[in-house]
């Protein structure tokens, strides 16, 4: 299942990591962010929750940038 | 600017104000200490946090770390004024640079500007706004004049002009009228259009755009996935050179040349390096280049799927085009009339009135050149001869339409035509009065098109197409394509397309171009596949890399020369900024570049590429 967020991130480096972040987490098969349009997609895992892979996704990139938002 | 942006611009008035205030006092020591932390406070201190933060989250090696490692050692070394300015002039490069983005991608947005916010329905006899989604098909909108269309369908009362120039591109508005297909993301010009609904939203043309574009950039290119890769490695690397630049040289000093080490010295030169290595220029100019010139593709009615699409646009060399649909109109046309002995109207009016019955495509041509409700009553004695044509009494006259074999049956002696393209003779009271020529026309701006192409330095243009050799060869000769292979099956076009690709050298790229109708697996096998005229052919937009919205084949040299300007411009950013930054990377290590001219190697390459990287939105318009 694929599904896209809106974002909220200052600068296109910060945007490289929460991809990075983002794809790490566990429940995620993959993830893109694009920072110019400021969205995020994300593909899940067969079977998984995205609401709260979503969580776990958001608590990593806030780890790696704190300075951004994902409006899930 | 949004209230962040402010924020900072306030901040950084403020610490500017005040480092210039200070540098007038001639204070020392402590005092000045105290006095230039008040600015470098004002300016850094969410820098300090975020490197702060990062440290703890184990992601040291960002900017944050950098530009706060920079000053702080700076301050130690108690160069307070370059510590300050170089906190502020990076504040200045973020605030330039998250404008820029900003601008551009509200720029772009706003060419994508196609959203229909509601839809008018009539509901017991009131017309009321709703939310496109919850309409049906089937339903009947109403769109004033001014309003977008927002969802496709047939019109089923009145008629007006269309700007379709939001989706096209094409800037002359098109007629409307009762019983046409309009789709949505048109803006209604004039009069008030009543619109049965054939799409539910979610599956309407606008809808299927606005997806594509907003999906266009998770597909990256190389030269984005190489600054990537480039910048995690690249930023610790760095780090480490510093650090030994710190460290390695005043130990050499005191082991091997037993002089005095000079911490100071090469510390300094390596806070130096450590303000250069910041690689934001980078990372922000390669994304923001191909943004831009995919909004600017945009602006010319040329989608285009993903940045690495337009990177594989830029290496075209081989083009090969379908006939039918991309070279042609693919409608059948009059095309000529000769050797009549009536005056082309009344000529074409016995024909079409005598085919009137027929629903054969050539018929139809015939009545559209009429252009007149054809009036059957007229029509008496009708006979069709399958194969050659018709005969008939028109106003009680005797006319024969059809070709060569019928006027040969009928003993009438006829003119051959040298032209390509199907003949209908016609007779009027037994004597020959003409014939007329009818044949799929070529697009006006074709041969244009491929004049272009050869311009833009394409090595050789093909053309397949199913049709029959001789009007394939007179299109390939009329227009100038090198070569052509005709009569061909859908999967022969495929494994025409599999013979070129295995032709080509390694580098070179081939683009196949089709209307989509029954091409999608040649679109999908060509490096890259652009489909045009795909409004509402939602096949062509799903198979293709590169769709254009209007059908107009001068746009392919229009959208090659967007992806090789936003390329060059890409390549230019990679190496200036790279380049710049290894120049001032040595002269620091050397000594000869201070910490000002580290601030320019960091901010300034930054503000310059991305001053270029928007360059690439702007598409000279080509007519």
């Amino acid at each position: 299942m694929k599904k896209t967020y809106k974002i909220e991130v200052d600068c296109a480096n910060c945007a490289n990591k929460m991809e990075e972040a983002a794809k790490k987490t566990a429940g995620v098969k993959d993830a893109t962010v694009n920072f110019m349009t400021l969205k995020m997609n994300v593909e899940f895992d067969e079977g998984s929750d995205p609401k709260a892979v979503m969580k776990d996704v958001l608590k990593s990139c806030k780890k790696v940038e704190d300075d951004c938002e994902i409006y899930i | 600017m949004t209230k962040k942006q402010k924020k900072v611009l306030i901040r950084i008035i403020v610490a500017a104000v005040l480092m210039i205030g200070f540098s007038f006092l001639s204070v020392s020591g402590w005092l000045a200490f105290g006095l230039y932390m008040i600015p470098y406070i004002v300016i850094g201190y969410d820098i300090l946090k975020k490197a702060f933060k990062g440290i703890l989250n184990r992601q040291v090696f960002d900017e944050n770390f950098l530009m706060a490692v920079a000053t702080v050692g700076a301050v130690c070394l108690g160069e307070y004024k370059e510590g300050v300015a170089v906190m502020l002039f990076y504040q200045i490069g973020e605030l330039f640079q998250s404008y820029a983005v900003g601008k551009s991608r509200r720029n772009i947005s706003a060419l994508m500007d196609i959203r229909p916010d509601y839809a008018n329905i009539e509901r017991d006899g009131d017309i009321v706004a709703v939310d496109p989604d919850e309409v049906a098909i089937g339903e009947i909108i109403i769109v004033k004049p001014g309003e977008k269309i927002p969802i496709d369908g047939i019109i089923v009362e009145g008629n007006a002009s269309l700007n379709t120039s939001a989706l096209t591109g094409e800037s002359a508005p098109r007629d409307a009228k009762a019983g046409d297909e309009v789709i949505s993301g048109c803006i209604n010009m004039s009069g008030v259009l009543k619109i049965k609904t054939t799409r539910e939203f979610g599956e309407s043309t606008v809808s299927k755009i606005l997806d594509l574009v907003e999906n266009s950039s998770s597909k990256k290119s190389k030269s984005e996935n190489f600054i990537s890769k480039f910048a995690k490695y690249y930023t610790p690397a760095v780090c480490y050179s510093a650090l030994a630049l710190a460290v390695l040289p005043p130990l050499a000093r005191m082991l091997f040349m037993s002089a005095s080490p000079e911490w100071g010295v090469w510390v300094y030169r390596a806070l130096t390096f450590l303000v250069i290595s910041c690689p934001c220029a980078l990372v922000i100019s390669i994304p923001l280049s191909f943004f831009a010139g995919i909004g600017g593709a945009g602006k010319q009615g040329v989608l285009v799927k993903g940045s690495n699409y337009l990177e594989t646009l830029s290496r075209v060399k081989y083009i090969v085009f379908d006939k039918t649909g991309t070279m042609t109109k693919g409608v059948f046309e009059v095309a000529g009339i000769h050797h009549n002995e009536l005056e082309n109207e009344k000529l074409i009016e016995y024909a079409a009135l005598a085919e009137s019955y027929s629903s054969h495509p050539i018929s139809k041509s015939l009545l559209a050149a009429y252009g007149k409700p054809a009036d059957k009553s007229r029509v008496t004695d009708l006979e069709e001869i399958s194969g050659h044509g018709v005969t008939a009494k028109v106003d009680g006259i005797s006319v024969v339409a059809g070709n060569g074999k019928l006027m040969q049956k009928l003993g009438i002696e006829y003119k051959d035509c040298h032209h390509v393209g199907t003949i209908v003779h016609v007779a009027i009271d037994g004597k020959y009065a003409g014939h007329i020529l009818i044949s799929d026309m070529i697009k006006p701006s074709a041969k244009a098109a491929i004049e272009g192409l050869y311009k833009a330095g394409i090595k050789k243009t093909v053309m397949l197409t199913g049709d029959a050799g001789a009007v394939a060869e007179n299109v390939a000769d009329t227009l100038g394509i090198s070569e052509v292979y005709s009569e061909l099956l859908p999967a022969d076009k495929v494994s025409k397309v599999e013979e070129l690709l295995d032709q080509k050298g390694e580098k070179e790229k081939l683009a196949f171009v089709g209307d989509g109708i029954n091409d999608a697996p040649v679109l999908s096998r060509a490096d890259i596949g652009i489909a045009m005229g795909a409004l509402g052919s939602d096949a062509a937009i799903e198979a293709a890399d590169i769709v254009l919205m209007d059908d107009d084949p001068l746009k392919i040299p229009v959208a090659i020369g967007i992806a090789r300007k936003c390329l060059r411009i890409v390549y230019e950013n990679i190496y200036f900024a790279i380049g710049i930054k290894l120049i001032c990377l040595v002269l620091g290590a050397l000594g000869i570049a201070n910490m000002w001219l580290a601030i320019f190697a960091d901010v300034g390459v930054m503000v310059i590429a991305v001053i270029n990287a928007i360059r690439a939105l702007f598409v000279r318009r080509c007519n």
